[in-house]
């Protein structure tokens, strides 16, 4: 994808938008998004997968006398996209008028970003990812553990355009690598990166960090349902903050009652911060939402304190408000969501976050987990690949897997200590920059078995 | 054959490949979404493309693209054997596939209703109308309803010969009532939580009566919000169909699966506790009651279809048999290990996406002599639990827990009070051992789920679980804090 393909992307979407003006739409959006994705995953130490996909994906939205409807599919010839837009035009006709009415993103100023793009981005090839898998692969294996684990590449130019004048494009890309090392002895281990380009990454660290922790996890422990103080690690920590960024900061969630996040109420304990902001270079940003709004940083929590929600163009109105730049492709029942999450760092060193605790639990990962009641931010999950019995102070043995049944609310209103490192942690969808912390009490109501 | 697949298939073959399939797919969906009456989901999609894999020294490329020109078919082929050669290098154990007969033949989903037919006006109004009856419930605070209909035009063809073509036809269809009051949010659904999915035409959705169910679905979710919370203890229980359906999928299609058992979603989804030797040693997974099947003939469910996306035929295959663990879930690649041919189960979410090992309809048999509503008129002291609203299992589908939308009381073998945030957790071989009774064909629903994820890139598949409802002796309750 060169700098040439933002203009090609963005033609494309204004033709959209043309389109559905002669189709009869009295208004209307164009979204195209021309994708490449490469992905290389190993187990047992081999690549046993290895896949490229090329495709472009235009969605158009039409407004006629209120009312909308939706086309999507590829649009390779005008005659295509034409056909397209006849669609979108012919769904709204047969659709209801929509009270309050749908909005469309106007002509706001969108700011470049730093670091959407990465020009290493697409620099990797199938002969670099199986090298850097060996690499990895072979890092795991000095400390005796096998690597499973995916190498993937996403580059993507966007553009949206509407009737109302937005005309926003621009080139987005992101490189992940993740391994999960199993030593013969029983103990997992995890690691992984993530960031706009393959540059920064490392495959023989996230091998040698993996590896570590899988060889110090064999032999593990049997415990039962318990209260106990945690330390939680970077990934985590960061299930942790996503969790409560879909279930509650969301601009949909507090119209219709379900959210937890009150402005002005208090959530977490006093050092907790927590932003999205889609404008950080660190944090894979993006210039403009899925409906051309600019993003803005939003904080959600201040010092323990819910400061806002984001929103879409669709709350947004609703609230009387202006969009945050959160909104995903239409049609979205989901509501806007917060996909660039921060926690601030606090200032603890690892040794600080285990000192106070003379009986306790440090947990590297969580698993599969799921909210069992959403309003209070009642999460079910599990440990996975690293979790350690805390005792005096020090991490002393290996623990087998634990089912955890605990408020994510009352977790983050629990947290005595905060870790001065943070790591970003790939989630979908999105990412979290998270430090690890230290909870006072968690909630363990079982075990896996041998 | 299709012109493009023959020419994928000769270039991968000219360039070095000792094997390569190829598939055309063409995927059209009609979607309507309401939420609190508000219809701002009239969706069309309509995707096509191809997708290339190759077999090149052993090891496996794939490629993908939606440009449907001859260089451009010819460019994708030529980077599927480049990636397989890239592959290659860390690919020690060269790929070994079982030698299943070429497929050739047409397929297509029995429709008596083709939905594509059926005008979107007419599906509109049948989802605005059930929609609007719950609203009409008074303290529903929100709803979402569902209907969709997707046709993939499927052609497949192998350098061994094989060329098929499907046409696959889904409907699905769903209602939600939400109701909210300080800290309690509930919510009912009908037909299953996300919709129910069938292989079937519009006659699908006509039959369940949305318009019907949606009175009770909304005043249930208000009921909800002053109901008990169900107290903790170890209990008797019994799971309805649509529940009983996500206990099999989780503790018994995933963990079924002979990829995952030999590792290769370690690092996402996790691995299993089934090993290969526990099939050699006839591992006891439930009570005798336990028969469980992987089927892609069953009619109607959502999970059927002819072949499988690397030529397969569709097949019945027993996984448990009376409660003995007897067989898998396989690939034309995997089966061999365990020394039999394919399952055919390898699926893909469309044409660029890899096929991997997919639940086709992961049933479990009804058991002849007693309907599920007989099984809970003979149960003293229990809990029923219905309609799934969250799970969770761990990396080996062992240790679970659920909770469901809905619990009722069972005392003297009569359904009595509700329970709100109702919650059962087990070990998958220790629950399916107390498992005494399961309902018979009378009560056998297919259920069928749209969101099972799996693979990275994750791939979504329209998955089926035939169940009639089963009650379970000892199983731990009211599980965390509410």
């Amino acid at each position: 994808m060169t700098p040439e393909s933002v203009a090609r992307i963005r033609d494309l979407a204004e033709a959209g938008v043309t389109a559905l003006r002669k189709a009869g739409a009295d208004d209307g959006e164009a979204r195209v998004e021309e994708s490449h994705a490469a992905l290389t995953r190993f187990a047992n130490g081999a690549i046993h997968q290895n896949v490229a996909a090329d495709g472009t994906e235009v969605g158009l939205r039409a407004l006629v006398d209120g009312r909308m409807g939706i086309a999507s599919g590829d649009a390779s010839t005008p005659e295509r996209l034409a056909e397209l837009a006849d669609r979108a035009v012919r769904l709204a006709r047969l659709a209801p008028r929509l009270e309050p009415p749908a909005v469309l993103a106007g002509a706001r100023e969108i700011a470049p970003v730093e670091g959407a793009w990465s020009e290493g981005a697409g620099t990797s090839d199938p002969e670099a990812r199986a090298d850097g898998v060996s690499r990895l692969v072979a890092a795991g294996a000095a400390h005796g553990a096998v690597g499973f684990g995916s190498w993937e590449e996403d580059r993507a130019t966007v553009a949206i355009a509407t009737t109302n004048g937005c005309s926003a494009a621009e080139r987005r890309s992101r490189t992940r690598v993740l391994t999960v090392m199993r030593h013969p002895d029983g103990g997992t281990g995890y690691a992984e990166a993530v960031g706009s380009g393959p540059g920064a990454i490392d495959p023989g660290s996230l091998g040698d960090e993996a590896g570590r922790w899988a060889a110090r996890g064999g032999g593990a422990t049997d415990l039962g349902p318990c209260d106990l103080p945690v330390v939680l690690g970077p990934y985590a920590v960061a299930d942790l903050i996503f969790t409560l960024g879909l279930l509650g900061f969301s601009g949909l969630a507090l119209e219709e009652g379900r959210s937890f996040a009150v402005p002005g109420t208090t959530i977490g304990a006093p050092g907790v911060t927590i932003v999205d902001d889609a404008r950080d270079p660190g944090l894979l940003p993006a210039s403009f939402d899925d409906e051309g709004s600019p993003t803005e940083r939003v904080t959600l929590v201040e010092r323990g304190v819910c400061r806002a929600v984001v929103h879409d163009l669709g709350t947004a109105s609703r609230a009387g408000r202006a969009s945050t730049g959160h909104g995903l492709p239409a049609p979205n029942p989901w509501g806007p969501v917060p996909r660039h999450l921060a926690m601030s760092a606090g200032e603890a060193a690892e040794a600080d976050l285990l000192r106070p605790i003379r009986r306790g639990l440090y947990i590297r990962r969580f698993h599969y987990t799921n909210p069992v009641h959403p309003r209070l931010a009642l999460v079910t999950g599990m440990t996975r690949d690293g979790c350690f019995l805390v005792e005096d102070g020090a991490i002393t043995r290996p623990v087998r897997d634990l089912r955890f049944t605990q408020s994510y609310l009352d977790a983050l209103v629990g947290i005595e200590a905060i870790g001065r490192e943070r790591r970003l942690v790939a989630m979908d969808p999105g990412v979290v920059l998270a430090p690890a912390v230290r909870i006072g009490s968690f909630r363990f109501t079982g075990a896996t078995e041998a | 054959m299709q012109p493009l697949l023959q020419r994928a298939l000769d270039t991968a073959a000219s360039l070095g490949a000792s094997f390569a399939d190829a598939r055309l797919v063409r995927r059209r969906e009609e979607t309507v979404t309401i939420r609190s009456g508000r219809i701002d989901g009239l969706t069309i999609s309509d995707r096509e493309g191809i997708g290339v894999r190759v077999l090149v020294d052993g090891a496996w490329g794939f490629a993908a693209t939606d440009r449907l020109a001859p260089a451009e078919i010819d460019r994708v082929a030529a980077l599927a054997v480049r990636i397989a050669r890239a592959s290659a290098r860390v690919q020690p154990f060269p790929v070994r596939l079982d030698d299943r007969p070429p497929a050739r033949g047409r397929w297509e989903t029995p429709c008596t209703v083709d939905p594509f037919t059926v005008p979107l006006e007419e599906r509109i109004a049948d989802l605005a109308a059930a929609d609007e009856a719950m609203r009409g419930v008074p303290g529903v605070a929100f709803t979402e309803s569902l209907s969709t209909a997707r046709r993939e035009w499927k052609e497949y063809a192998a350098t061994d010969g094989s060329a098929t073509s499907q046409v696959l036809t889904h409907t699905g269809a769903a209602i939600e009532a939400n109701a909210v009051a300080e800290d309690e949010h509930q919510r009912r659904s009908w037909p299953d939580a996300g919709g129910g999915y069938r292989s079937a035409g519009y006659e699908y959705v006509r039959g369940l009566d949305l318009l019907g169910n949606a009175e009770r679905v909304g005043t249930e979710a208000v009921e909800l919000l002053q109901a008990p919370p169900l107290p903790a203890g170890r209990r008797t229980i019994v799971l309805d169909p649509a529940q009983l359906a996500l206990q099999v999928h989780e503790s018994c299609g995933h963990p079924t699966e002979l990829d995952r058992v030999y590792g290769t979603e370690a690092s996402f989804a996790g691995t299993s506790f089934l090993t290969t030797d526990r099939l050699e040693q006839g591992f006891r997974y439930g009570s005798e009651i336990v028969t469980l099947v992987a089927d892609a003939t069953e009619a109607g469910g959502a999970g059927s279809f002819g072949w499988d996306d690397e030529g397969v035929a569709a097949q019945r295959v027993e996984l448990v048999r009376n409660g003995i663990l007897v067989g898998y879930q396989t690939s034309r690649e995997t089966a061999p290990r365990i020394g039999r041919g394919s399952s055919g189960g390898m699926r893909a979410d469309g044409h660029d996406r890899l096929p991997l090992i997919r639940m086709t309809n992961i049933n479990l048999q009804p058991v002849p002599g007693r309907s599920l509503e007989e099984i809970i008129a003979e149960t003293d002291d229990g809990i029923y639990f219905a309609t799934n609203r969250s799970w969770s299992i761990d990396d080996r589908r062992l240790s679970f827990q659920f909770a469901t939308e809905i619990a009722r009381e069972i005392r003297g073998g009569k359904l009595g009070r509700l329970y709100r945030n109702p919650t059962y957790a087990g070990h998958t071989p220790s629950f399916w051992a107390s498992c005494d009774a399961i309902g018979d064909a009378r009560s056998y629903v297919m259920n069928g789920l749209a969101n099972c994820g799996k693979g990275e890139p994750v791939q979504s598949m329209i998955v089926g679980h035939g169940a009639s409802g089963a009650r379970f002796r000892n199983v731990d309750v009211g599980v965390g804090r509410s």
